[in-house]
């Protein structure tokens, strides 16, 4: 089908466009297009008004702060993908960023984008949430911080306001030398992820894991932080079999069912995808050994 | 009351200047107002890849982006590919050779897509080949002469053929 009809602006600075936002009621944030267009061409989504911010070049910055790195929203999937600073520095995201999409749709598509769509198994929403992210949101004459944990409030909604966007997002940084695995099934490669598992570990001198991470994706309505997982990995030593053991936790999740996967194999997956995570990212970190799973 | 603008979009080397709907996608822009209809539109939601074009030398999906987006900026579809009116491009050369189309619908796409690839990766594997093309749906060949097709137009690529 064919978009509906609406009045388009492009402004050139995100004073502008807050500003359009504060005024059009009905208004639409078009940003990399890649969830936005389907959705307008489906007529799923009737806007009056589509605020392009593709001309705002204040958005499109990958930022060095020393204990995180800084993105603007409307870096692309892309950029991040072949940054260097990215592959060094947060090494998860790019091992799910090459999971994103297709070439074609990571060239256009946006972080920003993705946190505000927010699908439940979308990567850049999975890590950010395994990260830790901030989110900041602007609106006319404001802005405030969202932390990650906050701003799913359900399926496919974020918590900020119709007035606000996302102009940065704050990713923390992990030591040198932790353990990270992004690991997710899909049915053909560059489709949403029926489930993902995105799994972050320093492990000590001696091998114990002194801090866990673990985010499941596709699971619940937004990506989930696992603590009975987290929890049941900290000051232990990593083996095949507490990560077997302790992955199993994951069936206990509360999980969606739709046309795609029954909950019970989206549980399934939670826990295989999270063992193999954890047994990848324990033998990435430096002061981890090489785990091979059965 | 329909939003309009004037837009210039640059495609394979020749200007179009069109007043359109700010509605209007991209792909139909290129086929219904530039005359240009190699570039095809399969879902018109970002499934098939038939759509696809090089953006200022990136490919993107066009049914995924507005005309009024691509003002002034530079487009390559797939009637520009070929180096002149009698020659083809040894990518096409290769997907002929090797059976790489059969009704042509997504060929397009394929062609694009993989122009972009191969020059990143010049030498690539099968595997990296079906990756790449893993955006793209081809309901006739199977997908073997494609992938054939790029592995070949890789070869000859480099060998400057
Ligand atoms: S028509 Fe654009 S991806 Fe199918
Ligand atoms: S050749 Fe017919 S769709 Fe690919």
């Amino acid at each position: 089908m064919k978009p509906p009809p609406f009045t388009f602006h492009d402004p050139r600075s995100i004073d502008e466009a807050v500003g359009l936002l504060a005024e059009k009621d009905n208004a639409k944030i078009l940003a990399g297009g890649q969830s936005l267009m389907p959705m307008l061409n489906m007529r799923f989504v009737l806007p009056d008004d589509v605020i392009d911010i593709n001309n705002i070049d204040d958005l499109t910055y990958i930022r060095d702060d020393g204990d995180a790195l800084v993105f603007g929203g409307m870096i692309r999937q892309h950029e991040i993908e072949s940054s260097d600073l990215v592959a060094q520095k947060i090494p998860l995201m790019r091992e799910a960023i090459l999971q994103v999409g297709h070439r074609q749709t990571r060239n256009r598509g946006t972080f920003g984008g993705s946190l505000s769509h927010l699908d439940p198994s979308a990567e850049l929403p999975s890590v950010s949430m395994a990260q830790d992210a901030t989110i900041t949101v602007r609106k006319r004459g404001g802005a405030r911080d969202i932390a990650m944990a906050d701003l799913p409030m359900g399926y496919m909604t974020p918590s900020f306001e119709l007035d606000e966007m996302v102009t940065d997002i704050r990713v923390p940084l992990w030591p040198d030398g932790h353990g990270y695995a992004f690991v997710e099934f899909a049915r053909r490669h560059g489709d949403y992820a029926i489930t993902s598992s995105a799994v972050l570990l320093d492990v000590s001198d001696g091998g114990k894991i002194t801090r866990a991470s673990v985010t499941v994706g596709g699971v619940g309505p937004s990506p989930l932080r696992v603590t009975a997982v987290e929890d049941g990995l900290l000051g232990e030593t990593g083996s095949a079999e507490l990560f077997t053991e302790i992955a199993e936790k994951c069936r206990d999740i509360d999980a969606m069912e739709d046309v795609y996967a029954p909950a019970w194999y989206r549980q399934h997956l939670a826990a295989v995808l999270t063992r193999r995570g954890l047994a990848k990212a324990f033998s990435r970190a430096s002061n981890g050994t090489e785990i091979n799973l059965k | 009351m329909s939003d309009r603008r004037t837009i210039c979009v640059n495609i394979n080397g020749k200007a179009y200047e069109r007043e359109v709907e700010t509605r209007l996608h991209l792909a139909d822009f290129i086929r219904h107002e530039c005359l240009l209809t190699g570039t095809h539109v399969g879902c018109e939601h970002g499934v098939c890849g038939a759509c696809t074009i090089l953006l200022d030398g990136k490919t993107a999906r066009s049914c995924l982006m507005l005309a009024v987006q691509a003002d002034g900026k530079e487009i390559l579809t797939v009637e520009g590919i070929a180096p002149n009116e009698t020659e083809l491009h040894p990518l096409q050369q290769a997907f002929q050779d090797n059976h790489g189309l059969q009704c042509g619908f997504c060929t397009p796409g394929m062609l694009t897509t993989l122009l972009e690839f191969l020059d990143e990766n010049p030498d690539p594997t099968e595997r990296e080949v079906r990756e790449a093309i893993s955006g793209n749906l081809c309901r006739c060949t199977g997908y073997q002469g494609i992938v054939a097709a790029a592995l070949d137009a890789a070869k000859r690529l480099q060998a400057g053929t």
